[in-house]
């Protein structure tokens, strides 16, 4: 039981998984998308937390393409940007949309609320 | 009262608009539209009525001219002939009287006398009469005066009765001091001998017949010599023998009028006429005033009747043309109220864009100093040196506390730039207000202005656009801030009104509004912010804003104590707003 956490804001994605782990909720975090692919398929991550922009491709194509090969994968995504067209995407396509800067304590219970179902 | 409805009627509204900032909003002149209309509509309807009625006066003047010249003509004819005929009647008795009598029966005084009787009795006027030989003594004489044996061998009459065989007088005064005049008739020569018959005219005859012949009334008829001596008083120009002061007009064997200026300058209408073998013109002077006075008097009626239908004209095409101008003036006022509204909401809608692109650019910074002050803090409480340090913590906290007000913030700028599509969804009064009122909350503090705002929680929730209420409210609150002064206060509550609509009053203890202005507030460009940048759009969106929604907003306001804005609106939407009727929760 793992997150997989990717943004391309690196000093943000770091301290975040650091954070996470202390509170004992194993993550491990990316900054490229490719990267996430890669590490998507393995079996201990159960759940992916990604932001909504980043560069080359956006948090809802990622989602896309990680689905393909996880079909079972949860989502959470996060932005700074707050336009209509992304929360209705956002909210679309994944359990939770969460606007930056958000606290660590309502991050983590969107992760429990996703556990437990 | 209808002083100033008949001036609403020819006032244009164009006039009644006065720019305190001296920017000309006006698409087209007005004043040039108005002024060429009218100019153009007064040419068109009077220049034809004064044209025609220019012609008329003329025509009718030269026409009773023309009428007046043959009527004095007639009357100076029958009077030239009546006169001839007086004269020459008078002139045949004594020829008759010589060829008849003979010189013995002429030259006794009883013969004479007798001969007298009978004339005054048949003909009237003669007052003496005399005979004188061809020496020019008065041989034998009837009369009043004892003129026997007078001689008047030099007299010029005597000389011209002798070469032309009869002849009358001038009028004059002779021995007598009387006006008379003579006549006198020479006899056939017989051998060189001849005598002449001479006989005193009484003037009274002679005048009796020139104002009998003044058939025409306010008019001077009268008999001169040809030098302008008076034969016969005239009732504008002087007694017998005085000089008339007007043109002797020049011989001429038929009667004759002409057209003169009397002594005091005023033109007259003169008729004259030679009267054959004496020394005598007729004259009728008609002065042209009198004459015309009919015309004149129709003319002033005419003119009178004229001016009257021209104030009428000039009235109602004034009317026209600010009735027209003032329907092109509220098109264009209209066009220009909807093009400004929508520059209003463009403008909003870009300043919102670019709210929402620094939102989002601060956002992830703040994140990012947001997840490593808390990571920073983490660190900290599993270190025991640090987990007491109170002061640290609370820096700590004092940064994610920063972060989390920051985050608010642009929160609130991305979800205000999200307003400017309309679509009607729930909407919770309290929270919109509250959401607008985070913007002011910081002036307040710096100007002391306490905000109080008492919505009860059981308001029902409303369906309307959250961005158009979100922009009412902003401006109401904008204009309650910018009305009070420092240590002021603004009060904000709303109540449901039987169950249908919900009212939101927004109070301040401002400087008020006249009650004059409070008409106009609502009026596209109305300010009096104008120095100040003010462009008296507001209160008319929000006013657009709240007909849109089905709502309505009024005003009360006392000056120098405060102002109450009321929005009233509907607690369910019906209708379409901009083609999109969606309700979402």
């Amino acid at each position: 039981m793992k997150i997989l956490l990717v943004d391309d804001e690196k000093k943000f994605v770091s301290s975040l998984a650091e954070r996470l782990t202390m509170r004992g909720i194993a993550a491990d975090w990316t900054t490229t998308c490719e990267e996430a692919l890669e590490k998507a398929p393995r079996p201990e991550y159960d759940i992916a937390i990604l932001d909504v922009k980043m560069p080359h491709m956006s948090g809802i194509e990622l989602k896309k393409e990680i689905e393909a090969k996880r079909p079972d994968m949860q989502f959470i995504f996060v932005t700074g940007h707050g336009s209509e067209e992304s929360y209705k995407a956002g909210t679309r396509e994944a359990a939770s949309y969460i606007i930056k800067p958000f606290k660590i304590d309502l991050l983590i219970e969107k992760i429990n609320e996703l556990r437990e179902k | 009262m209808i002083a100033k409805s008949l001036l609403a009627l020819i006032r244009p509204k164009f006039l009644l608009v006065r720019r305190t900032d001296g920017s000309d909003q006006f698409l087209f002149n007005y004043r040039k539209v108005w002024l060429i209309s009218f100019i153009l509509l007064t040419v068109v309807c009077t220049v034809p009525v004064t044209f025609f009625l220019i012609v008329n006066s003329r025509l009718s003047h030269e026409a009773i001219q023309n009428e007046n010249h043959l009527r004095t003509l007639r009357l100076t004819s029958n009077s030239r002939r009546t006169i001839t005929y007086f004269l020459e009647e008078r002139m045949d008795a004594l020829k008759y009287i010589i060829q008849e009598e003979d010189f013995f029966n002429l030259s006794s005084d009883t013969g004479l006398s007798y001969i007298l009787g009978n004339l005054k009795m048949g003909f009237g006027g003669f007052v003496d009469l005399g005979l004188i030989d061809n020496t020019g003594i008065q041989t034998s004489y009837t009369g009043p005066f004892n003129l026997q044996g007078k001689n008047y061998s030099r007299h010029e009459w005597f000389i011209n009765c002798v070469e032309r065989g009869s002849y009358i007088s001038e009028v004059f005064l002779g021995y007598r001091q009387i006006p008379h005049l003579i006549i006198a008739a020479k006899s056939p020569v017989i051998n060189g001998e001849f005598y002449i018959l001479r006989a005193t005219l009484d003037i009274k005859k002679f005048i009796s017949i020139i104002t009998s012949t003044e058939m025409v009334r306010k008019s001077d008829a009268f008999i001169c010599n040809r030098e302008g001596l008076l034969q016969t008083p005239s009732r504008y120009y002087g007694e017998i023998l005085d000089k008339i002061d007007l043109p002797i007009p020049p011989f001429s064997s038929s009667s004759q009028v002409f057209q003169a200026r009397d002594p005091d300058g005023d033109p007259v209408l003169i008729g004259y006429a030679y009267i054959e073998n004496s020394p005598y013109i007729f004259m009728v002077v008609k002065k042209n005033r009198e004459i015309m006075k009919g015309w004149y008097s129709l003319q002033k009626e005419m003119i009178w009747f004229f001016s009257i239908s021209i104030v009428i004209v000039l009235f109602v095409i004034l009317c026209i043309s600010t009735f027209m101008v003032n329907k092109i003036y509220d098109a264009d006022q209209s066009r220009l109220k909807a093009m400004e509204r929508l520059e209003g909401s463009s403008r909003l809608i870009s300043i919102g864009r670019l709210a929402a692109g620094v939102a989002h650019e601060i956002n992830n910074p703040l994140s990012v100093i947001n997840e490593n002050a808390g990571l920073i803090k983490d660190m900290f409480m599993l270190k025991k040196e640090y987990q007491e340090d109170e002061r640290l913590l609370e820096l700590i906290d004092d940064v994610t506390e920063s972060v989390t007000r920051c985050g608010e913030i642009t929160k609130q700028l991305l979800g205000f730039a999200r307003q400017f599509r309309p679509s009607i969804q729930a909407v919770n009064l309290k929270n919109t207000i509250n959401a607008t009122l985070s913007f002011f909350r910081k002036e307040a503090q710096y100007r002391n202005i306490s905000i109080t705002v008492d919505i009860p929680e059981d308001l029902p929730i409303i369906h309307s656009d959250y961005g158009s209420l979100q922009q009412v409210f902003f401006n109401l609150i904008n204009n309650a801030f910018q009305a009070v002064s420092k240590d002021g206060a603004i009060e904000i509550t709303a109540s449901a009104r039987k169950q249908k609509t919900v009212a939101v009053n927004i109070s301040d203890t401002g400087c008020g509004i006249s009650a004059e202005d409070q008409k106009k507030i609502f009026e596209p460009f109305f300010t009096t912010k104008s120095t100040e940048g003010g462009t008296g759009l507001g209160l008319s969106i929000i006013y657009g804003i709240l007909q849109k929604l089905n709502g309505d907003i009024s005003v009360r306001s006392k000056r120098g104590k405060g102002t109450t804005f009321t929005v009233i609106l509907p607690i369910q939407f019906e209708g379409d707003i901009d083609g999109e009727n969606t309700t979402c929760g």
